[in-house]
């Protein structure tokens, strides 16, 4: 905890002389936020420094620029935090620009995961907004000799009386910096201008015109293509290796570090064929096939099982889960220079930072000498917390001391990145014959406890996650272990109605405080779904689930339509409802439940990592198949805004409640009650 | 080796061998990075391009099998500051998240318009079929290329 206090307080200094080079002089605002933190229960890792949060220069040229170590990864962050800054600035949201993950000119930050962006950054945005909004008024004040309470902020000027002047003409000459309180008055919802709107996605220009350059699309003088030797299963060790066919080719240089070898040449072609050329004896370690997955996720450890009041009836299921691959659309990737002291690492990743320090470990750098800069990314979902490109292609640059651009294949991004965690799901349930709850056990085995704890009214409730050791390298995922915790439960809360005759949805109702946010998107999308009028058709079913995670409440209500000759299973509609409190972009709000959902429909139904002895036997898109435009259903998503409750995240939740929907409704449809996701007829 | 090639109206010769990947071409040599690279195996659709005005993938086609044919990449679509219709209604429907798949969506959703101007949802997802969004955008894709034909049609 010192350490990262004297990491931050360092960093603070070193960036805001940077920064102050790199934008010119001017008025720099920065945030301290011990009580917003204060707050927040950071759940993961070590915790957030205390003495910062978002900074605000006001430049000389009319550019106020923010800036944040969060991300954007195509959750439309940038856009939302552009709002945030605006609103409180009190100016177009034009005019403001938002500079993110780049480690050598932002605050410090854990990383972009978690749904936190909205909640911590949002706040922290608008009140560092808010100071320099306010702050600048002060300057006026003094410089008119006027009364503060006689001027005005409004689209980047003050004004008062005969006196206006534009922000920067009121920052001239202050090329001073600010350390400000976080108890400041942020402007009421009710009377916001531009959060809560609507705005469009900031920088989307760029990207339909191909403009925006990715990291893969980042070019520097006299730059190299690497590529990177992969052992040709997980744990295989290097027996020999001989590089003399590749050496001799053309252009092309070696890197060997022990097993680690890569090779460089100017163009991509030559660099593929260096590596063909590249004659390597493994000595392999065997490991499982996934058929054996939940038999050793599982392990021999027996469990005391609850005991069942009398009058209650109960059921034991025990549900699993394969391992599935993010896939985001663009790969991991790197490109880095060296330049003698210093080494730049452009690279797509959720956690800036943390990519520093592997980075900075790996070469045995200290961490103000290694600068990593995120471009607005082809997405992570999770996926995306580590800087495996990145450390290779800053091994690399140094050790030819030219820059270099690594850019993995498919292959490589679907077997030497993580995968969500496999798992299995051990459920009791038991409940009287008015439907209510009396007991509820939750063993999970390796994927986590992320959501395992119920959100229905049960006194007697036991839910524990086991540790295993998992056969593949795993790690974060939208939601990560809720969804698969949900899945189950929302799964087993079907089987219990069914088995106590009670109608699903009213069973789930039974079990909620009738005011909870959970039973109103469950009515919510009952009602839009015309669940109470629902009549059984052959070959058709209908299903309902909810769950809440990370601040947000969903409920999704699906039909399926079951094909018994093709084993095919179509979800046909698809109705959800989502609150994450005060909305703060309704579009975005409802493009990433969309999304959320219908990536939700992969690991619901045909996404799953195969593999065996240690090689991942489907590690190309022709035999990983994931939600496509054939696989689309009717789509609907209704919004519920709670203007007195802080908004929330929402990349993640809404991903909740799609895969027990359509296992609920495939039971429905033929009675057939599928435990394993992907789920198959 | 070297191969000419036409692109957005202008012929470039690299130095490449036949069997060279367009893609990589494209992107390395000719420094248009906005065809992308997903998968390697035709599977996701980021590489599409137009040749001869129809859509192919270009991360498996070869500098041989374009030849003499026309190329035309996402580049050659915005015309002195005008954006090609699909491109605005991507932008109108906010038809994207992270962007990667977008510019391959659009090249896609040309060709396809160019088979059917009046497109059904069917043709759509049938035309559609090889491109992925992983973040899931399907629903406004859709409504954005039923956006541009009506637009495009009422230009003809």
């Amino acid at each position: 905890m010192n350490l990262d206090k004297e990491v931050a307080v360092q960093d603070i200094e070193l960036t805001r002389r940077g920064l102050l080079r790199a934008l010119g002089g001017g008025f720099l605002v920065m945030l301290a936020v011990p009580d917003v933190l204060g707050l927040t229960s950071v759940q993961r890792g070590t915790p957030l420094p205390q003495n910062i949060g978002a900074w605000i220069h006001v430049g000389t040229d009319g550019t106020v620029t923010v800036l944040t170590g969060k991300v954007e990864v195509g959750q439309n962050a940038r856009t939302s935090l552009t709002q945030a800054a605006a609103e409180e600035l009190h100016m177009m949201p034009e005019k403001v620009k938002v500079i993110m993950g780049d480690t050598d000119l932002v605050p410090f930050d854990m990383g972009t995961f978690g749904s936190r962006t909205t909640p911590t950054m949002v706040p922290q945005i608008r009140k560092a907004a808010a100071a320099t909004r306010e702050s600048l008024l002060e300057l006026a004040a003094k410089k008119w000799n006027v009364p503060k309470s006689s001027l005005k902020a409004e689209n980047g000027v003050i004004r008062g009386g005969a006196h206006s002047a534009s922000y920067s003409e009121i920052a001239k000459g202050h090329s001073i910096d600010k350390l400000i309180e976080s108890k400041i008055a942020l402007t009421p919802n009710s009377e916001w201008k531009t959060l809560g709107k609507s705005l469009p996605k900031v920088g989307a220009r760029d990207i339909v015109t191909g403009k925006h350059a990715y990291t893969i699309d980042i070019s520097l003088p006299g730059m190299l293509h690497a590529k990177v030797l992969r052992p040709p299963s997980y744990g295989a060790k290097m027996v020999s290796v001989d590089t003399s066919n590749a050496k001799a080719m053309p252009g092309v240089q070696i890197v060997q570090d022990g097993d680690f070898i890569a090779v460089v040449a100017p163009r991509v072609r030559d660099a593929e064929q260096a590596l063909a050329a590249l004659k390597v004896e493994w000595k392999e370690d065997p490991g499982i096939h996934f058929k054996d997955l939940f038999d050793t996720l599982r392990g021999k450890e027996s469990l005391a099982r609850p005991a069942i009041p009398v009058g209650s009836k109960s059921i034991n299921s025990t549900y699993t889960a394969q391992f599935i691959a993010h896939v985001p659309l663009e790969p991991r990737a790197a490109v880095a220079e060296w330049n003698g002291s210093k080494m730049t690492v452009h690279t797509g990743t959720q956690r800036p930072f943390g990519v520093r320090s592997e980075v900075a470990k790996a070469l045995g750098l200290e961490e103000k000498q290694v600068r990593v800069i995120v471009p607005d990314t082809g997405s992570g979902y999770g996926g995306k917390h580590s800087g495996e490109a990145a450390v290779e292609a800053a091994r690399i640059a140094k050790a030819i001391n030219k820059p270099v651009k690594l850019v993995w294949t498919r292959v490589e991004e679907f077997t030497f990145a993580y995968f969500r965690p496999a798992g299995v799901n051990e459920m009791v349930g038991a409940a009287l014959p008015s439907g209510q709850l009396t007991v509820w056990s939750h063993d999970n085995f390796n994927s986590g406890n992320p959501g395992i704890e119920s959100p229905y009214s049960i006194s007697n409730q036991h839910a524990v996650s086991h540790e295993s050791a998992s056969p593949l390298r795993q790690g974060s995922y939208r939601c990560l272990g809720a969804t698969f915790n949900n899945f189950a439960r929302e799964c087993h809360m079907d089987e219990l109605a069914h088995l106590c005759g009670i109608e699903p949805l009213e069973f789930r109702l039974k079990n909620l405080p009738a005011d909870s946010r959970l039973a109103h998107v469950l009515k919510v999308v009952a009602d839009k779904f015309g669940w109470a009028k629902l009549k059984p058709e052959s070959g058709k079913g209908y299903g309902i689930a909810c769950g809440t995670d990370k601040g947000g409440f969903v409920a999704t209500a699906v039909e399926v339509a079951l094909n018994e000759v093709t084993k095919d299973i179509r979800v046909v509609r698809a109705v959800t409802a989502f609150d994450c409190g005060k909305i703060l972009n309704p579009d975005h709000l409802k493009n990433q439940v969309d999304g959320a959902v219908l990536m939700g429909m992969g690991g619901a139904l045909f996404e799953a990592i195969e593999f065996d002895k240690g090689k991942i036997l489907n590690a190309h898109l022709s035999r990983y198949r994931v939600p496509r435009y054939s696989d689309l259903p009717n789509m609907e998503t209704i919004l519920v805004d709670r203007p007195s409750i802080p908004s929330a995240g929402a990349g993640e939740a809404p991903i909740l409640a799609i895969a027990p929907a359509i296992g609920n409704a495939i039971f429905n449809a033929n009675g057939l009650r599928l435990r394993s996701m992907p789920m198959k007829l | 080796m070297s191969v000419t090639l036409e692109v957005n109206g202008v012929k470039h010769t690299v130095d490449a061998s036949p069997e060279a990947s367009l893609l990589e071409i494209l992107r390395n040599d000719l420094g248009m990075t906005g065809t992308k690279f997903g998968c390697g195996e035709s599977m996701c659709g980021a590489c599409t391009v137009l040749q001869d005005g129809y859509s192919i993938h270009s991360c498996i086609t070869t500098l041989a099998d374009v030849g003499t044919d026309p190329i035309t990449t996402i580049e050659g679509l915005e015309k002195d500051g005008k954006l090609h219709p699909l491109q605005k209604a991507l932008l109108d429907e906010g038809a994207m998240q992270c962007g990667y798949c977008s510019t391959g969506m659009i090249m896609a959703a040309i060709s396809l318009l160019k088979r059917h101007p009046e497109p059904t949802d069917e043709q759509i997802i049938q035309g559609m079929s090889g491109n992925i969004c992983r973040c899931g955008t399907y629903p406004r894709l859709i409504a954005a290329i039923k956006k541009a034909a009506v637009e495009m049609r009422s230009k003809k």
